[in-house]
Parts: structure tokens; sequence; C-alpha cells
């Protein structure tokens, strides 16, 4: 560890370092160190992560076995068995839940929240956040809605289970469906502070990277992962105010009778007093938040990713500033393409044309950046850590999920596919098990900073073979059901015999999703168990990297460096730039003549 | 006791992987960190490349499989142009799958790490940069040209001899209306709607009174139908998997889909090989606990056969509400109901 002369001025400026005394809770529980903040997201991520891939297993078992029954089961989860079958009532619930918790709950507030804080500060070169009780704030808002999603599971009336997309009327109305009654209040008030949480902890994000870059740290020397996580908290911040909107809304039309989206109702043999509301403008509302929603879940574990492959590679990303021109039109274009996820919605067909040519636009950016990560690897050196194997798997499963997004941006190929099983193989590829690919690759990565030790490394790749192997067997053959017109959310498939072909492709799909769900706990086992008795991390930077995290201490308290901030003089890209030397040239090291001339032939 | 032990033999597993891990960690760290690094990137990127080899088999081995149970022929004009498109898209699509992922698991392997050598410094080339973004973007304005070709043409109007049939969802089965002798459809409205007259058909609209309701969907061939969906208490959606149609059903907006279909139920049961087989309307968005079980029959038949069918089909006017007592009458006592329950 290198400590300067200033070194000491330093420490007491930062103060509440390590000198000041700490106790447990407000180091472990009302800390505003963003390297905490970030662990805290993650734990909290983690723990929904296993109820939300546990509800997956339940109704995957319901799909594949619907005729047997399952007595143990019922021992468990009494409230959702019926004589040893799942009710339609539970399976529509979980089904519900899986969605708002994977993708609220785990690959947005945990992804982000756990990279954003951990990364933002120790990759920029700075001591913590720009407002740091905001940050906690935003955790623990975080939780309080975690909460109240946990709590309203074990609502006699049952959990809300109108969909994720809560579409109304169906959430509206507790006669048309039980879960809209508490259930879905309960959903709603939690969407509301988990709302909250976000934009705190955007707003936090976008003011640090703009105003606490250390000297020499300009934009265009920042790592990919700070840019990707940048634009996510952008997308945010712009996106996540209308689903609000559209929520509240829903609240008065629930609780006060306004007709914001109801209209025409006749059910149980009664007309409803509602006139004059749109049960399309929700969706409109919803999806304007929705589909932007899916970069804010994909493009941090892009960043992750671009990092990983590079200096797992040995060798620059390759094209850094194409990298940032592609998350940028990623940004730009997921605004304008939300309707696609009502191509059948009956909408005015000339709207739907101008949908389908930005959907389709989308996908330029996203190409460009599959081709950069494999010019990235090609002619490197590669370490396949567990971490730039997780990284590849990325790849991968963003590229075949990323194609299928072509057949259904094109709106008239949906009209057969949509809400099919199709969709379902499609996003779960590109935005679900992807984005937990670069969720994976981050934490095996940066575990040595986070806890200064090692995740073993067998049990990493034995994680990593069996989620990707597995991943594609329960994915990909959803697309043939969708082709053949299987839709989704279908409690039972015997009963439409063309749907009903596909036993053994549906018992594959149940089998693959109960053994990777298992071998979630190994990741989980080696996680804890690396944290106390993982291989102690000795060097300051094991994987030989160029990021500024690297040159905090082992464990940095909390000011992230003991000393001065440290300079930057180069890009973080500068892996095997020589022939002889090491090869990787951190950013705190200044250039050198042949920097400048190596810098004139290839960076222009 | 069954999930104790089920419970009890998963952790044994896992403390037996565990403990794996433990004791290949504690033999590697004995050893130089860059050999190391070389014998994992070898055994490693081999196992990468194998796992990206058996996924490959499978995906060959299951389209094949699975390539026959697929949606039948499109059993009407515009779900042919739906397939070609799918079609195009699939081959697209299927050739930049296999060029992607193949050079992604080739590279990895062929990259791996090796101690003497050192990777190529290779941070830019615009031009390569420019190349990719240019040719994806004209592939895919060629495919949303085809498709937006197609989707202006099947959302047109319906051609005027279009048969009216209007079909409306509800928790958890469809009502079928047809236009009767006029062929056209008498109008509504939801404050009318009872018990009796669920759809809330205005009786004082003249047109409505030859209407009727049918348990089944009957189409004759080759005719264009036009079909008037509506819902009456959430949104469901009006999905005919072997027609390629599918259009959300929204309570208070009418939303319409026209198609023609081209296939009898009697040649369906000949491609199919299943004399049993019946094209069957689905609902295809979430609508409650029921929505898995929203069946009703569609029977295509020759033009002959509907006519036959057409003529023994009787007015549901005159058959449940006239007798009840006059129309007026009726429409007084719904909107006496609807005032009170708004209370």
């Amino acid at each position: 560890m290198v400590t300067s002369s200033t070194g000491e001025h330093a420490l007491s400026m930062i103060g509440a370092g390590s000198h000041h005394k700490e106790t447990f809770i407000s180091k472990y529980i009302f800390s505003t160190d963003h390297k905490m903040i970030g662990k805290q997201f993650l734990y909290t991520g983690m723990a929904w992560a296993v109820i939300g891939g546990l509800f997956s297993v339940l109704f995957r078992v319901q799909l594949a076995w619907p005729d047997e029954t399952f007595p143990f089961l019922e021992q468990i989860f009494s409230n959702w068995f019926d004589e040893g079958h799942m009710t339609p009532e539970a399976y529509y619930a979980l089904v519900t839940m899986h969605g708002t918790i994977m993708v609220f709950f785990v690959l947005t507030a945990s992804l982000s929240g756990t990279f954003a804080n951990f990364l933002i500060p120790l990759q920029i070169g700075a001591r913590d956040m720009a407002s740091p009780i905001m940050n906690a704030l935003s955790y623990w808002l975080f939780l309080l809605s975690s909460l109240i999603m946990l709590a309203s599971i074990f609502l006699p009336t049952g959990m809300a289970s109108a969909g994720w997309t809560i579409y109304p009327p169906l959430s509206i109305l507790p006669q048309a469906s039980s879960g809209s009654g508490m259930g879905m209040t309960l959903w709603l008030v939690s969407m509301v502070f988990f709302i909250a949480s976000q934009l705190l902890a955007g707003i936090n994000y976008i003011s640090t990277v703009l105003n606490l870059r250390t000297k020499g740290m300009t934009m265009t020397r920042m790592p990919l992962t700070v840019w990707a996580l940048f634009f996510t908290a952008i997308i945010g911040l712009l996106s996540f105010p209308v689903l609000f909107s559209a929520a509240v809304l829903l609240v008065f039309d629930k609780g006060l009778g306004t007709s914001f989206y109801l209209s025409d109702i006749f059910i149980g043999g009664k007309a409803l007093g509602y006139s004059g509301g749109n049960a399309i403008l929700f969706q409109h509302l919803f999806w304007f938040l929705g589909h932007p929603e899916v970069y804010i879940v994909v493009l941090p574990a892009m960043g992750i990713v671009s990092e990983i492959l590079s200096l797992s590679a040995r060798k620059p990303v390759f094209g850094y500033k194409a990298m940032i021109l592609s998350l940028l039109g990623i940004v730009v274009l997921s605004f304008l393409v939300w309707a696609h996820h009502m191509f059948v919605t009956g909408m005015n067909p000339f709207l739907g044309s101008v949908f389908a040519l930005f959907t389709l636009l989308i996908a330029v950016p996203s190409s460009v950046k599959v081709f950069n990560w494999l010019t990235t690897i090609w002619k490197g050196n590669i370490k396949m850590t567990v971490a730039a194997v997780f990284s590849l798997g990325f790849v991968s499963m963003f590229i075949s999920g990323g194609l299928t997004g072509i057949w259904l941006g094109n709106a008239t190929v949906d009209i057969q596919l949509h809400d099919t099983y199709f969709v379902i193989g499609h996003f779960h590829l590109v935005m679900g098990v992807a984005a937990f690919f670069g969720m994976f690759a981050g934490i095996y990565h940066w575990f040595p900073k986070m806890f200064g030790r090692f995740m073993n490394e067998t049990l990493g790749y034995i994680h990593f073979f069996i989620t990707f192997i597995g991943g594609y067997l329960i994915f990909w053959p959803m697309h043939y059901l969708g082709m053949s017109g299987v839709p989704r959310r279908y409690y039972d498939f015997n009963e439409f015999h063309a749907f009903s072909e596909y036993h053994d492709m549906n018992l594959l799909i149940s089998v693959s999703a109960i053994v990777v769900f298992a071998a979630q706990f190994i990741f989980v086992i080696n996680f804890f168990y690396s944290m106390k008795r993982g291989r102690k991390s000795t060097e300051l930077n094991p994987w030989k990297v160029n990021t500024l995290e690297w040159t905090t201490p082992i464990i940095p308290g909390h000011g992230n460096w003991p000393g001065d901030l440290p300079t930057v003089y180069r890009w973080p890209y500068d892996y095997s730039k020589f022939e002889d030397g090491p090869d990787f040239i951190p950013q705190t090291v200044p250039l050198t003549e042949a920097d400048i001339e190596s810098d004139k032939k290839n960076l222009h | 006791m069954q999930i104790l032990l089920i419970i009890l033999a998963f952790v044994l597993v896992l403390v037996v992987i565990l403990q794996v891990g433990k004791v290949v960690e504690l033999v590697s760290v004995m050893r130089d960190e860059d050999e190391r690094t070389e014998d994992t990137s070898n055994s490693v990127g081999f196992l990468f490349l194998l796992s990206g080899i058996v996924l490959g088999l499978f995906i060959a081995y299951t389209s094949y499989t699975e390539y026959g149970k697929f949606l039948p022929v499109s059993a009407s004009e515009h779900g042919v142009w739906i397939q070609d498109l799918v079609d195009i898209s699939l081959y697209i699509t299927g050739i930049v799958f296999i060029i992607t992922n193949v050079l992604l698991f080739y590279f990895a392997y062929k990259y791996r790490y090796r101690r003497n050598r050192k990777a190529l410094y290779f941070p830019y080339n615009n031009r390569i940069e420019i190349l990719w973004t240019v040719i994806p973007t004209l592939v895919l304005t060629v495919i949303i040209g085809l498709g937006l070709n197609k989707w202006f043409k099947i959302f047109s109007e319906a051609p005027t001899d279009a048969i009216q049939i209007e079909v409306t969802g509800k928790q958890f089965a469809w009502v079928v209306r047809y236009g009767g002798k006029d062929n056209e459809l008498g109008k509504r409205d939801f404050t009318l709607s009872t018990v009796e007259n669920e759809l809330g058909v205005r009786w004082k609209d003249k047109v409505s009174k030859d209407d009727f309701l049918s348990d089944e969907i009957v189409i004759p061939v080759n005719t264009p139908v036009h079909v008037n969906i509506g819902a009456l208490d959430v949104i469901h959606s009006f999905y005919l998997p072997e027609f390629r149609v599918m259009m959300d059903a929204v309570p208070g907006i009418p939303t319409k889909f026209w198609f023609r279909p081209t296939i009898t139920t009697e040649q369906m049961r000949e491609i199919k090989k299943n004399p049993e087989f019946d094209y069957e309307l689905a609902c295809n968005q979430l609508c409650g606990t029921g929505h898995w079980n929203m069946k009703k029959t569609v029977r295509v038949v020759t033009e002959a056969e509907y006519k036959k069918w057409f003529s023994e089909q009787k007015s549901y006017y005159k058959q449940n509400i006239a007798k009840i007592e006059g129309g007026a009458s009726v429409d007084t006592d719904v909107i006496a109901e609807v005032n009170s329950s708004k209370d």
C-alpha cells in the first residue's frame, strides 16, 4: 500500500474513515458508505432472486405435471394447493410475482444498485457518492417497498395476480380477480416507494459521475461500466416517473371511483358506473417505462461485460467510442419503441408502423455492440476466469435472445407471435439470463474488492456450466412452443388440442428449470463461504487491470483512498499496448513518449 | 418426511461440491500463477467450446424433431403472408445466429491464455464500425419494408361484402353474434346490459331484431369475414392461431380484424391427418383465473353449408326478449337497475 506524504492530511480530512468509532449498527445498517450500500442492495437482491426463482419452479411444476398431485408441496404451501394441485389463483399470483420480483427488485434495483453504488465512486476516483445520505435513503426505501411486497404474499385474498404488467381493468376490479383486492393495493404502494428509491439513486449516480470525477478522469477516460451505469440512471430518471403517474391514476380508479382507465364494464350481472376511461391508456403509460426498463436491466450488464471481456482478453475493448455511441443510441431509441408491446391492441396501424420501424432500428446499436465484443476477444489472450466465461455466456445469450427481437419487432410477424411462448423465450434470454450473467460476472470479478477474498473458482465453473447449458435448455424450446401458437400465461394447455402437443418440451423445460434453480445454491454457498473463509486476496491488483478501484487498499475504508485521490493520465484499456513490458498499464501511470507515439497511430 | 430427505440430500451434494472446490483450490495455489492460469484457461476454454457444440447439436436436433409440430399451413389468406415473413426472418437471423455464435465459441477457445503470447493491440477501426452499422441497417430496412407492406394490407378496410360477426369476451367465455339477414349488427349500450341481454343490445335499433347468437363461429370458406371485437369486463384477446389472427378485446373500445379463410375444417382435418381436428378460438390476454379455458369452436364450411346453417338460425330478440315483454319496458328496467348499482 502506497502512502504519500499528504496521506495523513487526507485521512484527517475524510475523518469518518477508519478512526471514527464504528458500532455494528452504524457500520452495517445505517451506513452511508457507498460500498456498504452496494452490498446491502446485493444481499436484498439475492434474497429476492431466490424467492422469485422458487416461484418460477413452482409454476413450472404445474405446467410439466398438470395431472399429478404434490401432497408434499401442499404441506409447505398449503394456501396455494388444493388436493395436491396448484390452484389457478395461485398459479396466476406466482406468475405475476415472479415477473415483478425479477424485473423490478432483482434486475433493476439490485443489479444497478449493487454495481452503480460499488463501482461508480471507485472507478471515477471519488470518496463517496455525491449525496451519501440520499443514497442510504434510496436503499431504505427499496427495503421498505420490498417488505410491503413480501407482506402481500401472506394475504388471505392472495397477492396481485393480474400479471406483472397489471393491465386494468383486471388489476382494478376485485370482482374480476381476488388478487386485485388488497394484494394489488400493496403492490401499488410497494411500487410507489420503489420508484422513489430508484429516483433518489438515479439522481445520485448521475450527479456523482458528472461532478466527482478525479483529476484527469475526463468523460472519455471512464470505464464502460461507468458509462453504462450513467446511461442506465438517465433512462430510469426519465421513465420511472411515468410509471409513477400511471400507478397513481390506477390508485384513483381503484379507490376513488374515477374512470381514467375504465369504461363500459358489465361484470357479475351488473353494469358498473365507470364511463369514458381508456384501458389502453394505461398500457401506453406502463410501456413508456416498461420498454426502457429492459434497457435499464441490460445496460449495466453490457457495461460489466465490456469491461471484463477486455481485461480478460488482455486487449483494449474494440471501438470504445462506438460502444459509448451505441449505448447512447439505445438510450434515445428506447423511448421511441414502447408501443411494440401493443401491436394487437387495436391501435392505429400507422402508429404501429412507426413503432415497428424504430424497434428494428434499435437492433443496429445492439448488433454493433455484439460485433465489437467479438472483435475484442479476437486475437486476444483470454484468461478464462469465472467472470470471463460468464461474460462470454452473456454475449451468446444476448445474441440468441436479441435476434428473435427482430421477429417480434416486425409488427406483421407479431400478429402471429404476440403473447406466445416465443416472447417468453426471447425476453428471458436477452434480458433475464443475459442480465443475470452480467451480474454474476461482476460479482465473481469484484468479489476480492468487496470482501478481500476470492470466490472458489471450481464452484464458479460448475455454477457457470450448469446455468449456461440449463439456461438454453429452458428457454430455447419455448421458441418452438411459440411458433406453434402456444400462448403464455396458460395454467393448463390440455384444453386446446393445438397447445397440448408439447408435453415433452414442457417436461424438459421444467426439469431444466429445477436443476438450474438448485445450481444457484452452489453460487449462494460459494458467496457466503468465500466471504468468511475464501482464499485471501494478498495483492492490490490481483486481476492485473487498469481501472482505479484496484489502486485502493485491499479492503478500502470509508473514503476509499487513504491518501490523495489518484490522478488519471490515460484511458482504462491500455492492455498489451507494447511488445515488451507488462500487458497492462493502469490509468494512474503518466503517459510516456512511446504512449503518445502509439496513440497517434492507433487512436487518431 | 419425504421433503426432509430431499433437502438433506441436496445439502449433502452442496457440501461435497464445496469440499471438492476447496481441495482443488488448495492444490492450485501451490503452483506458479501464470502456469495455473494457462492450464485453467486451457481446460475451461475447451469445456466452453464443448458446451457450445453440445448446445449446437441440441438446437439442431430439436429444430428437426419439433418442426412438424409447428402451426399447420395458414388457413387464411393473410396468414400465408405472415408465414413468408416468418421464413425470411428465420433465414436472416438464423445465418447471423450461426456465424456470431460460432465465432464467439471459436475465438474463446482459439485465443485462450498462453504465457508467452501477447494480445493484439487493436483498439479502433472506424471503417469496420461504419461497415457493421450500415449493413445491419440496410438488412433491417428491407425486413421492415416487407413487413409494413403486408401490415397495411392486413389492416386495410374490410371489403363491403364481408360477413359481419361480433365476438365479445367475458370472464370466461365468448359471445358470438351475427348481423342476421341484413348483415348489420344492432347497436349496443353497456348500460342496457342485463342477465338476459348481457351484450346490452339496443332492441329499439331496427337492425338488431334479426341478430342471432351462436354457440360456435361458423364461416364460409373464401369469403371475407369482418370480426367486430369487444369485451364486457376485462381485456381479452381474440386469438385464432391457425388463421394467424390476433386482436385484443377491450371493454369500451371496439376493435376489429378482417380475414379471408381459405381452408375448411374438413380440409384441415386431412392436412393434419386428424379426424378430430377443429379450429378453436382462444383468449390470449390474461383475464383472470379461467383465462386458459376460454374455448370456442370455429367451423369453416363451404358456401352451401353456410347458407343452410344460416337459414336455420333464429333471431335472438324473437326467441328471448320479445317473450319477456316489449323492448321498451326492458330498457327502463335496466336503467333503473344501473342507477341503483351506481349508488
